[in-house]
């Protein structure tokens, strides 16, 4: 599915990255504990998050994530989106809350992020 | 040929951290080393900038690219861990709240650094800088 699929279905609106969003994603990892990204996440996916600062977009930067969908109409502010214009990162911004967000893209067809435990 | 970089990290200054790391990671890519090795080193740094920045009263992160393996040193200036052993184990944090609030000290870092190295060491007691090494083979 591609980012502009997913900015439709949870009505979202682009904040950074317009450029981007034709991007296909595979999988999401849903997740306000930027240790356990860093800690768990193998694939290329999809971050969607309620934390909403410059760390979210650092980590996302390590991790070569490179879209993220912020939940709950949390708004980051310039810093965060600066660094994630810089850095090449589509960032998403939808009303709705963790668990309906995950939800809507689940039942379209996205899987879970796979995660490894070494 | 080796090529040789070193970052200071302030304390507490979270503005700025993850700079370090992401510069290493924009000066790895330029040298043309490959994405898994790239962000192994990234994560770790990136873990290791966290943890200077959070724990110690600063420090600093050298980088050694040579054409066998990459070599990332965190050395703080104190005040050390108390006990390292725990310290690895995963879950076990000292973080205060504000950091968790900003999404770390989940008790992740340490063992994930290692978990990216091919070799890994840490030397570290009260009272003493931490000295942190990682390496990954190219």
């Amino acid at each position: 599915m591609n980012l502009r699929e997913i900015q439709k279905l949870l009505d979202a609106e682009v904040l950074s990255g317009e450029e981007y969003i034709d991007r296909e994603v595979k999988t999401v990892f849903a997740c306000d504990l930027m240790s356990d990204v860093l800690a768990f996440v193998e694939d290329k996916t999809l971050l969607l998050t309620g934390l909403v600062n410059p760390h979210t977009i650092r980590t996302a930067e390590m991790m070569d994530i490179n879209a993220i969908v912020f939940v709950r109409g949390k708004m980051p502010d310039k810093e965060t989106l600066n660094l994630a214009e810089e850095n090449g990162i589509v960032i998403l911004i939808t009303k709705y809350i963790l668990y309906t967000s995950c939800g809507i893209l689940y039942k379209n067809g996205l899987a879970g992020a796979e995660i490894v435990h070494k | 040929m080796n090529i040789k970089l070193s970052y200071d990290i302030a304390k507490s200054d979270f503005s700025k951290a993850g700079e370090a790391s992401s510069n290493i990671k924009k000066v790895l890519r330029q040298l043309g080393i490959p994405a898994d090795i790239i962000k192994r080193i990234a994560v770790s740094t990136y873990e290791a900038e966290m943890n200077i920045v959070i724990h110690s009263d600063g420090g600093r992160i050298d980088l050694l690219v040579t054409p066998e393996k990459i070599q990332v040193k965190a050395v703080d200036k104190g005040p050390g861990i108390k006990d390292v052993e725990l310290a690895m184990k995963e879950g076990f944090s000292t973080a205060p709240n504000e950091v968790r609030e900003m999404g770390f000290g989940a008790g992740m870092g340490l063992p994930n650094m290692k978990r990216c190295a091919d070799e890994f060491h840490i030397s570290s007691s009260l009272g003493n800088p931490t000295e942190i090494t990682i390496i990954v083979n190219i």
